[in-house]
């Protein structure tokens, strides 16, 4: 019994997260999906509060129609995987320590979002992470889908 | 005299330009948001600094800030 739980929790856990290079984010290999694309850093804290409801919009939307993209704009890349190893992320990651895509998107704060529509036009930009608009956030994702 | 003109205008372009890039970007507040970095980073030291200006204004208090320099207050 013990060992069928443990297979069931190890199932469940999430699947672990993929670091790319900057340079490797094409927003146009997304399209016909909606994005939400959001940059963080490892010394923000709503970033971090901003984590569990991402991982968790993968298993709610589906696959085929729903992504998340986040770049993380840490200068040191140790300081992104020290993060990564406390808190959890099923998303994708490319890594910008220069912020060169920041600066394309004019990130005003951190952590700053931004809602893709499926043609690759951005609708919503969202300056800040409050757990208290979560019904906001997914009602205008909802919208796209 | 051309050449002190030229040198006026020199003078002032680099005046001028030396506002166009105030500021850190969002991305660049790592060092800002750390602890240390605070106002009242040290209890004991705020103490002593907000007794000297108490000793010396008569007023105390206002120097506080709100948020941890995310820019995302």
């Amino acid at each position: 019994m013990r060992k069928i739980l443990l297979l069931l929790l190890l199932a469940a856990s999430p699947v672990k997260a993929e670091i790319y290079d900057i340079s490797q984010l094409d927003l146009k290999n997304h399209q016909g999906k909606v994005v939400y694309l959001d940059f963080w850093a490892s010394w923000c804290k709503p970033c971090q509060r901003s984590f569990p409801w991402m991982n968790g919009l993968l298993n709610k939307y589906p696959a085929e129609n729903f992504t998340v993209i986040t770049v993380n704009l840490d200068a040191e890349s140790e300081a992104m995987h020290e993060f990564l190893g406390k808190v959890p992320a099923n998303f994708d990651i490319y890594h910008d320590p220069s912020g060169q895509i920041a600066e394309q998107f004019q990130v005003e704060g951190m952590p700053t979002s931004y809602l893709i529509d499926t043609s690759g036009k951005v609708v919503k930009k969202h300056i800040g992470f409050y757990t208290k608009h979560i019904d906001k956030y997914e009602r205008e994702i909802e919208e796209l889908l | 005299m051309k050449t002190r003109y030229h040198w006026m205008i020199m003078c002032a372009l680099v005046t001028a330009s030396g506002c166009s890039s105030v500021g850190v970007k969002p991305w660049e507040r790592n060092l800002l948001a750390r602890e240390d970095m605070l106002m009242d980073a040290d209890a004991l030291d705020l103490a002593f600094d907000e007794h000297i200006y108490f000793s010396k204004e008569a007023s105390s208090g206002g120097q506080g800030f709100a948020g941890g320099g995310c820019g995302c207050n």
